[in-house]
């Protein structure tokens, strides 16, 4: 039965692509609540179920952090209610060592993958690529649903694996070998490691079959007159990132099962000569930076799956919110085909001081500091953009300027990191700390917060607070900066990371206040947090209602559907396309949305 | 205006195919991850060379016949000669299977001859055999499956659609799991 109705899905979502005579399909559908809300094949409903799950996850992700800066600030101190909650992991009321790798650890994995992957672009993939492109929804709904649930089972194994007794995986989110392959290492190394393997693989399944949907809806469903170069950038970045995800996910596969090889049946693709407590292990010949090369070929490109979608998404809301065409829009389409093609040659930049070659490290340097230029080219086109733009300042629009401020400052830091020798003081430090927080964590919070707040009438036909989206924004942008700024001081005086208590080092005192302020300002800012939360759900039920199709004044096609499309988006025809996405104060006029036909006294775009 | 849409559909590949050559491209990045993991292993210390037992070239042969086979089906259902169809298909699905029972057996035979592929002794060489292999044979069940499925629907009397994607998708696919073999079966004899 179940199948059938699959395939009933499928016949229809196909007879949809051929654009003409359906204009009754869609949102008559008789819909329960499970098909509705749970096994949607909506591409709209499945980007909130993303979104949510995604939130859900910052929330912990982000608890983690506060639990070990709590650690970091006031090392002395002992906070009793710790140990009522986490008991033997915080024995005394103070963050016992393993439980301070497993936060670390848990804080990256959950970070990277589980929101500012799956979290971003799994939601504004999913709810931007058919209603920009002007399709019914992704090529295959089905597919799309499963990709949701993969992302699913992933979070149940890894939430899982905070509750087994040994504690979730701790070696770091890069889970390098041989600490990562050897039960007997660690605590972290044990039961929590498969399943951080076992929840990975189905992250990766789910990336997979998302990427394939992105990749194949945006080139081969595009309504009427919608060229690629007439695209919204959103729709540019978001295609290069799912082609970044094809590509570099698999490796990361490939790797983890030789890992679990290594792990579970005894064998020597990463272990070498290893003497764990006395105990000498059959394993030779193996070799750890096998791994690392593995890993940092998806790694690497993973940093752009994270900021791609941002940059998208920022590059939309600004120009909306200048009232001006993006500056340079092939440039920018230039650009992000330069960073993707560079994010595949760039991997070993991480691993400069692990034992490469250095003859090898000398041509990653050169094609590191590459990546400086298509990203300068961004950071002028966004400026430029905004040049006596008439800026519209929206929480959306702040947190778009926010995002070229951090990209800015954090890009700079990684012209530093990316010498193979200054890396070698470097390295391991707090600078690196500060510079990959603030360029791909912070940055692409920002782009997604960006694009929440502008979409989010969309998704909700509701508005979220005003009040409530700027103070959020003030407070986060200014404590981003006063938590990571410092951190480059501590890192360049060789403050090393993953440490948890620097007290009994001489030369490492006298950062006890600085981190006492990080720490403090890190729970401000996650408090912060927890008020857009609050915003977001509150707004979901009590917002003000939209009551204009297109609030922003925006050209692109997803204001053209009802303020609450239904299934098949709009309820007519597809319309067609006659313009790029950007004529913003052309012709004495503010806007001129993409479906209005070239005038006679126009030129084509 | 009709005649437009008409024309702009035969250009157009079918979306779920194009999704299935994005897939490929994707699987290719994993081999190419694993096989260029073997030559970064290969050339370091403590390197045994791989002895590949003849069976794998029957096997090689079986899953080369198959590919044959569900060509043979393909022109079959593309004829509307439904019994040439599931006959081809049929076999198509068997010679899958057997591809993969002789790779089992082949790895069963390394054991006889004292080859530790995994476990205390193993060496990184025939680990990476068994990984690679067992990895493309895993794909290859998948094919087998998508093919059984076809075959149950292709005898089910209810069905009467005779729409040949679903095939020429499981075909496409099909033949790259094949032409995978083909190259790791190379690789592996070259590389050793």
């Amino acid at each position: 039965m179940s199948s059938e109705t699959i395939l009933h899905g499928h016949t229809a979502g196909e007879a949809v692509h051929t654009h003409d005579d359906h204009a009754d399909h869609g949102h008559h559908h008789e819909e329960s609540f499970l098909t509705k809300y749970i096994f949607s094949q909506d591409h709209k409903m499945i980007a909130k179920q993303f979104l949510i799950t995604g939130i859900i996850w910052a929330i912990i992700g982000g608890l983690f952090s506060v639990l070990f800066r709590l650690q970091l600030g006031y090392p002395d101190m002992s906070f009793p209610v710790l140990e009522d909650i986490f008991g033997r992991w915080a024995k005394g009321g103070r963050i016992s060592n393993e439980f301070y790798y497993a936060l670390v650890t848990m804080h990256g994995t959950i970070l990277v993958f589980f929101v500012l992957t799956a979290g971003l672009s799994g939601t504004f993939a999913n709810l931007l690529i058919p209603l920009q492109i002007g399709a019914r929804d992704m090529a295959s709904g089905f597919l799309n649903m499963l990709s949701y649930w993969f992302f699913f089972l992933a979070s149940v194994v890894m939430f899982a694996s905070l509750f087994i007794q040994t504690g979730p995986a701790a070696g770091g989110w890069t889970i390098y070998p041989p600490l990562s392959a050897l039960g007997q290492a660690s605590e972290g190394s044990k039961l929590g490691m498969d399943f951080w393997l076992i929840s990975m693989a189905l992250f990766i399944v789910s990336s997979l079959l998302g990427g394939l949907n992105y990749i194949s809806t945006i080139l081969n469903l595009r309504t009427k007159g919608m060229s690629m170069t007439r695209m919204p950038l959103t729709m540019w970045a978001i295609f290069f990132t799912a082609v970044l995800g094809v590509l570099s996910f698999p490796v990361l596969l490939s790797g983890a099962v030789l890992l679990l090889f290594d792990r579970n049946l005894g064998t020597s693709f990463y272990l070498s000569e290893i003497v764990v407590k006395g105990e000498i292990l059959p394993n030779e010949g193996g070799s750890a930076i096998l791994f690392q090369h593995l890993f940092w070929f998806l790694g690497h490109p993973e940093v752009y799956i994270i900021l791609l979608p941002a940059m998208g998404m920022v590059s939309e809301i600004m120009s909306v919110n200048s009232r001006k065409p993006i500056f340079g829009y092939l440039a920018m389409v230039g650009s992000l085909f330069a960073i993707t093609i560079l994010a595949f040659l760039v991997w070993a930049h991480h691993m400069f001081v692990t034992g490469l070659n250095p003859f090898l490290g000398a041509f990653f340097v050169l094609l590191t500091l590459l990546i400086a230029v298509p990203s300068a080219i961004k950071v002028f086109n966004w400026l430029t953009t905004l040049w006596r733009g008439n800026i519209r300042l929206t929480p959306a629009m702040l947190f778009a300027i926010g995002f070229v401020s951090l990209f800015i400052s954090g890009g700079l830091t990684g012209i530093f990191l990316g010498n193979s020798t200054l890396d070698i003081h470097l390295h391991d430090t707090y600078f690196v700390v500060a510079h990959f927080h603030i360029v791909m964590g912070v940055a692409s919070f920002f782009g997604m917060f960006a694009g929440v707040y502008h979409w989010f009438p969309k998704m909700y036909s509701r508005y979220l607070n005003n009040t409530m989206a700027y103070i959020h924004f003030w407070v986060t942008l200014v404590g981003a900066y006063l938590i990571f700024w410092p951190m480059h001081y501590q890192g360049l005086a060789g403050l090393p990371r993953r440490y948890t208590d620097f007290s009994n080092w001489q030369s490492f005192n006298q950062f006890a206040g600085m981190n006492k302020f990080i720490s403090t300002v890190a729970m401000i800012v996650f408090a912060v947090q927890l008020l857009f939360v609050f915003n977001f759900f509150y707004s979901i039920f009590k917002g003000r209602k939209v009551k204009s199709q297109n609030p922003w004044g925006s050209n692109t096609l997803e204001w053209t559907t009802p303020i609450t499309p239904g299934h098949g988006n709009w309820p007519g025809e597809i319309p067609e396309v006659h313009r790029w996405a950007y004529d913003y104060g052309k012709d004495g006029r503010e806007f001129i949305p993409q479906v209005e036909p070239v005038g006679a006294d126009e030129s084509k775009h | 205006m009709m005649i437009d849409v008409l024309s702009d559909q035969k250009r157009k590949i079918h979306p779920h195919k194009f999704t299935l050559w994005v897939a490929i491209g994707s699987i290719l990045m994993m081999f190419a991850g694993l096989t260029s993991a073997f030559i970064v292993k290969r050339s370091q210390a403590n390197w045994l060379m791989l002895e590949i037992p003849v069976i794998f070239w029957y096997s090689t042969a079986a899953i080369l016949f198959s590919s044959v086979a569900i060509q043979l089906s393909l022109k079959a259902l593309k004829q509307r000669n439904m019994l040439g169809y599931r006959r081809w298909l049929v076999i198509t699905a068997v010679l899958g299977i057997i591809f993969l029972v002789l790779q089992i057996i082949g790895f069963i035979q390394f054991g006889d001859q004292e080859i530790k592929l995994i476990g205390a002794g193993s060496n990184a060489s025939y680990s990476f055999l068994l990984a690679i292999s067992g990895l493309h044979g895993l794909h290859v069940l998948g094919g087998v499956i998508t093919l059984i499925v076809i075959a149950i629907r292709a005898v089910s009397i209810s069905n009467r659609n005779y729409s040949s994607v679903p095939l020429e998708i499981a075909a496409t696919y099909w033949h790259f799991v094949d032409a995978l073999w083909i190259y790791l079966f190379i690789f592996f004899n070259w590389m050793k």
